[in-house]
């Protein structure tokens, strides 16, 4: 679904916002992309919707290869990646509606078609009695409900998630993850940006760990059905032995040709780990 | 029509700034339509000049009927020449009265044998009446030549001289009116710039962006020059009175349905090509991201 193959992005002032990473993602996988402020978790995302081009390296999502995509394609290929900004980029000077309603106006379809997908997803994301607010009489975990809506509303394949449980109460970021969760549950392969250690923590997804624009960890779990059989047929490990051995792995991998000389995970998701 | 309500969106939100460019739209369209009637009157007027007859040669009491006719067929036979008319004592006579109608004394004091006849000659091309005139005065029964060159030379330099400054001044105008639509779009699209560029990460293609600035652009133009022409015909109407005794006899006034109509539709088209250059110009700097 999603392939990034030693790509590297260099800024205009020489400073490397990612250096040779590789990755791929599965379709109807769930992926948090974790690291600290500057690690490159927006820069990839910028990457991912053609918002920026790589210094090298090859992006193919879905089968758009994105660096030869001609960017009379770009519109199309942001019509099916659902964006949640990490600044939301609502338009307020327009209501919840009319901002939801927006990608399925950009799209051409027909206004009441358009009128009963937007209810329908207000529904689902559970602001249907904001539809005429502005997005400024809004609380933070309204408006990212709203960006998800937005992000949403075109079914797309894909949703890119940059922090958005940043400025959240626990409980509100909770939500909104469990409602990610459930689109992700739908089919819909999404890639979730965060700092949130807890949330990572308690949710059992891939974790890709970035560090400097470099990836230092990728953590991936096994689907549940395949945990389930595994379950059956072995002894239950207790989880924190899974967890040794899966940071062994890591380092073991970390500890492999390039990735020397890199913070194999940060001492945020460290401590979380062991304190299960 | 989704385009069209956020054009008429951004325009109820900014008023001032869409009277600003109202306005200097209403300003170049009043000049464009009054230097156009001035434009169409002018040329009119110099028509009507070369309608008339351009060179008059007066005869001898002595000329013979024969040498007039032979005059006046070589004319008659050259290319350069329109028409050829002559008139004889007795109708110079008839003319006479018919201009002295309301003056009996004049009247009186005239008689057929103290004026003379005449031959009226108009060539195609004005720079033709030299020749003619040489031509006459060279011959022996002629004994006055009279010609409307420097009258039509006038009216052509001085029609020549309006076009100019009519083309230069709605130019000058025009050029003025772009850079400040394209400042006032360029205003509105810059406290735009955060929705533009979220638009276009949720998948919206350049002309998604463009058209309800160019509609906006074609509005303020439409807008300017209705208002410019309607003004413009107020000032004809209201001096008609006036124009029509300065210009006594001469068929200008007024002007015709079809000459408005037409001026009509070339301002709207004008204003419509100007308004959206104006914006599609004000919109290209902020659509030039990959």
């Amino acid at each position: 679904m999603i392939n990034l193959e030693n790509v590297s992005k260099k800024f205009g002032t020489g400073v490397f916002g990612l250096s040779d990473i590789t990755f791929a993602v599965e379709k109807g996988e769930f992926v948090f992309l974790v690291g600290p402020t500057g690690s490159g978790k927006t820069t990839i995302f910028k990457l991912l919707i053609r918002e920026m081009y790589p210094t090298q390296g090859t992006i193919v999502v879905d089968s758009w290869d994105l660096v030869k995509l001609p960017s009379k394609q770009v519109p199309e290929l942001r019509k099916k990646i659902g964006v949640v900004f990490q600044d939301l980029k609502l338009l307020t000077d327009r209501t919840i509606f009319e901002n939801i309603i927006l990608p399925l106006d950009i799209a051409g379809v027909n206004e009441e078609e358009s009128g009963r997908r937007v209810e329908e997803v207000l529904e689902r994301v559970g602001i249907i009695e904001h539809r005429d607010k502005f997005p400024i009489q809004l609380s933070g975990g309204e408006l990212q409900r709203t960006a998800i809506a937005r992000a949403l509303i075109l079914s797309p394949d894909i949703i890119l998630a940059d922090e958005p449980t940043g400025d959240l109460d626990e409980a509100t970021a909770w939500d909104i993850v469990k409602l990610l969760s459930e689109i992700n549950e739908g089919g819909t392969t999404v890639i979730m940006a965060t700092h949130n250690a807890d949330i990572v923590k308690k949710m059992d997804k891939r974790i890709i760990e970035l560090s400097l624009g470099s990836i230092v960890n990728d953590k991936k779990t096994k689907p549940k059905h395949k945990k389930k059989e595994e379950e059956k047929d072995e002894k239950p490990k207790e989880k924190k032995e899974v967890h040794e051995e899966a940071r062994k792995d890591d380092k073991k991998e970390s500890e492999k040709g390039e990735d020397k000389g890199k913070k194999p995970i940060t001492d945020e998701f460290e401590k979380a780990l062991e304190e299960e | 029509m989704k385009t069209l309500r956020t054009a008429r969106r951004n325009i109820r939100r900014s008023p001032y700034q869409a009277i600003a460019a109202v306005f200097i739209m209403t300003l170049t369209f009043l000049a464009f339509s009054i230097f156009a009637f001035i434009i169409f009157g002018s040329s009119r007027i110099v028509d009507y000049f070369e309608s008339k007859p351009q060179v008059t040669a007066f005869f001898r009491d002595e000329a013979a009927k024969g040498d007039i006719d032979k005059l006046k067929s070589s004319f008659e036979q050259s290319e350069f020449i329109s028409e050829v008319k002559f008139v004889s004592k007795e109708q110079a006579l008839e003319i006479y009265r018919q201009q002295n109608k309301d003056d009996p004394l004049l009247l009186d004091l005239v008689t057929a044998e103290i004026l003379p006849a005449s031959l009226e000659i108009s060539t195609f091309n004005i720079e033709d009446l030299n020749l003619v005139s040489e031509t006459l005065n060279k011959s022996a029964i002629v004994e006055e030549v009279v010609f409307q060159r420097d009258v039509i030379a006038t009216l052509t330099s001085w029609t020549t001289a309006v076009r100019a400054i009519g083309i230069f001044t709605v130019s000058i105008l025009a050029t003025i009116s772009i850079f400040i639509m394209v400042t006032i779009i360029g205003i509105k699209v810059s406290q735009k710039k955060q929705d533009i560029e979220t638009m276009r990460l949720i998948g919206a293609g350049n002309w998604y962006i463009r058209w309800p600035f160019i509609i906006e652009g074609v509005f303020y133009g439409v807008l300017g020059a209705i208002i410019g022409f309607l003004l413009s015909l107020g000032i004809l109407f209201w001096t008609t009175p006036y124009l029509s005794s300065f210009l006594r006899g001469i068929p200008v006034l007024p002007l015709s349905f079809i000459f408005i109509g037409i001026l009509f539709m070339l301002e709207v088209i004008l204003a419509i090509l100007l308004g959206a250059f104006s914006s599609y110009v004000a919109v290209l700097r902020y659509l030039r991201k990959p």
